[in-house]
């Protein structure tokens, strides 16, 4: 074979793949998306003012979803910060919060009422991605957005690879410690779709977790939503996430 | 309750603040699955050098090469098994790929390639099959009637040795490790995009990351081959010396003379002008990062140059590059000279797939804290056999238990005595 034709062959396979490339391949989840349109748009709204890192909201989700008590993980955690007059920010979250917070000692430090600037709460879970990247990354489809934009994991097809963990910028993803699959906050899927709200959202004390549903427009969260100022975490990942949060500083991570 | 495991508890050390549900989800398996592709790969390519470009002087590199790439993917899958959470459902990947997803074309990848280096393997032993189905006729016993058998098998019933037929054989060799150089710098650039595309990854998301990763691939492939082709010279001249001490007069001149310092020294003219192409690109990512410095250098420079600088600078770059550079490129290079520049070479591609799995996931997504690997070394369940030191060690061996099986039905290391295909 002389160069020429080597050179042909290559430049034959590179067409091929640049061909295979304009094709789209759906998810069950996002086929179904495209040809049902479904009502309801489920989103997130979080409060920080209200927050009090009491971590009641943990506790319940830990419980709820079948979470092993003591075992390391959490769907949904919070997280104290700590910002010092001399710029240093503290953050920490002991056990997800799952405790609530019952030391001053933050990150290891104690720290001196009065040389506090800001110090706040911020509950964390699934963003609920409209453009998730773990979905994208799972080798079997195993994991797949739904309708309503939520996005599950199937435990019976999860190989265990841990691509979406790895995929997902906000650390809200593990493995299940029993059943060792992916694992991550489905809005509690199972209580949503029967009229009852998160466990979370039902159990936090202070109203500082709300769901709703950004299809309907009439909805408080949807309202709050569309005529506050809300932000939410790490936009830069193109990720287009869909929990929304009042008071986001800009030294949360 | 059922018992319960976190995976990556035992080996996640956490410092500062790290999100609660982050650990080392990939450790060791995942270090040693882009090595073995990547050595796969530069085998592959060692030896299509001599078919498709025809560089004469590789010829017996190439035969023992082409095999052992054969070898080494046998063994590419097991630390991807090893590392699944469900290693039993690791076929759902040919029945339900995903395609967006770039674990998923692994299948689809993988088999084409084994395909590839399975029908070149068959078409250069073809005329060996049929020599050995002749020799075997004459023979009696059982152990003979099953080789014959199994030869026979694997004729595939062409039996034709005219010189028409071995031409055309040797036409479709040529094709196929034409092909298989695409394929191959495929299969592992493809493993580095399963890397580069991460994009929540500060440290691997680099449109850079595959083609680092197929020249650090070759680099790997022509090192092992070369120090694999050593080791098994020395051993034959070892062994055949002290056959003579027992013996009179049974060793041959071929036996005794051992690995060929001028084959060697051809060989690794290729290892040094990939290892520069590898090592030129690493630096370009790192001056890159540094000087654009966006919003993730803070928290990669002080794992790069901080936490991680031993690993990176020293054991990478030191001793993995500079030192076997300097050994390789020194006039007047000897067998001995170039086995032990070739196994500091293969060091420091480990270091690199360590320093890229690891490294990547030694700081936190807060980019406000760390995660150490410590690898465990006695297991005490299964998870801590797969990702520590043992786990890791049976991968690394595996791929040279099946060559031996391998190479006893269809020999690749150069034969004393003018063994010809």
């Amino acid at each position: 074979m002389n160069r020429r034709k080597f050179l042909k062959i290559i430049g034959g396979m590179a067409a091929g793949a640049g061909a295979i490339g304009t094709f789209r391949f759906l998810a069950p989840g996002e086929a179904e998306a495209l040809i049902k349109s479904s009502n309801i748009r489920w989103a997130f709204l979080v409060d920080t003012y209200k927050c009090v890192g009491c971590g009641m909201c943990v506790k319940a989700c830990k419980l709820e979803n079948g979470i092993p008590y003591d075992a390391p993980v959490t769907r949904t955690w919070v997280e104290r910060y700590v910002i010092l007059k001399d710029g240093d920010v503290l953050a920490d979250t002991p056990k997800g919060a799952r405790d609530g917070f019952t030391s001053p000692v933050t990150e290891g430090r104690q720290v001196n009422p009065a040389d506090i600037d800001k110090a706040f709460f911020v509950p964390k879970l699934c963003n609920q991605c409209d453009k998730p990247p773990c979905v994208q990354v799972c080798p079997v489809g195993a994991t797949y957005r739904t309708a309503q934009g939520i996005v599950l994991v199937d435990r019976t097809w999860c190989i265990g690879c841990g691509y979406c963990i790895m995929a997902c910028p906000y650390g809200v993803r593990f493995f299940h410690p029993v059943y060792h699959t992916a694992e991550k906050c489905t809005f509690c899927y199972h209580r949503i779709n029967h009229g009852m709200t998160t466990a979370c959202v039902q159990a936090c004390p202070f109203d500082a977790r709300k769901i709703g549903n950004l299809k309907d427009p009439n909805d408080p969260v949807t309202k709050v939503i569309m005529t506050e100022r809300v932000a939410v975490l790490k936009d830069e990942y193109g990720t287009k996430p869909q929990v929304y949060y009042i008071g986001l500083d800009r030294n949360v991570r | 309750m059922h018992t319960w495991y976190v995976h990556g508890l035992e080996w996640t050390r956490k410092e500062l603040f790290v999100y609660p549900n982050e650990y080392i989800y990939w450790s060791i398996q995942i270090v040693m699955y882009p090595l073995m592709t990547g050595l796969v790969a530069g085998a592959f390519v060692l030896s299509s050098l001599y078919h498709v470009f025809g560089q004469k002087d590789l010829k017996d590199m190439a035969k023992f090469a082409l095999v052992f790439s054969f070898a080494l993917l046998l063994g590419a899958p097991i630390p991807l098994m090893l590392h699944l959470q469900h290693p039993l459902r690791g076929f759902f990947i040919f029945f339900t790929p995903h395609f967006t997803s770039a674990i998923s074309a692994f299948g689809i990848v993988y088999m084409t390639y084994a395909l590839i280096v399975a029908f070149e393997i068959w078409f250069v032993y073809r005329v060996f099959f049929v020599q050995q189905v002749h020799a075997l006729e004459k023979k009696e016993g059982m152990g003979a009637f099953l080789k014959r058998l199994m030869y026979r098998v694997f004729t595939l019933g062409a039996y034709d040795l005219s010189e028409k037929a071995v031409a055309k054989d040797k036409k479709v060799i040529k094709i196929l490790a034409g092909v298989g150089v695409p394929v191959a710098a495929f299969l592992h650039g493809y493993a580095g995009f399963i890397f580069g595309s991460v994009k929540a990854n500060a440290l691997w998301m680099t449109p850079l990351m595959p083609v680092i990763f197929i020249m650090s691939a070759v680099v790997s492939g022509v090192a092992l081959c070369m120090l694999t082709y050593i080791v098994i010279m020395e051993w034959k001249k070892f062994r055949a010396v002290k056959a003579r001490s027992t013996t009179p007069g049974m060793a041959r001149y071929e036996q005794l003379k051992g690995a060929e310092a001028d084959l060697i020294r051809k060989t690794s003219r290729y290892l040094i002008f990939f290892m520069i192409f590898a090592f030129s690109l690493e630096l370009l990512d790192l001056i890159f990062r540094g000087y654009t410095a966006v919003k993730n250098w803070d928290i990669l420079r002080s794992v790069i140059y901080q936490r991680d600088y031993v690993d990176i600078f020293v054991k990478q770059y030191l001793i993995g590059n500079i030192i076997p550079f300097l050994l390789l490129i020194w006039p007047r290079l000897t067998v001995r000279r170039a086995a032990f520049a070739t196994a500091l070479v293969l060091f420091g591609v480990y270091m690199m797939r360590y320093n890229v799995v690891i490294g990547g996931q030694s700081f936190s997504l807060t980019f406000a804290g760390f995660m150490d690997y410590v690898m465990p070394v006695i297991p005490h369940n299964m998870e801590t056999f797969k990702e520590g030191l043992l786990g890791a060690l049976t991968v690394a061996i595996l791929p040279f238990i099946f060559f031996y099986f391998i190479n006893k039905v269809i020999p690749a290391v150069p034969q004393s005595g003018g063994e010809k295909a």
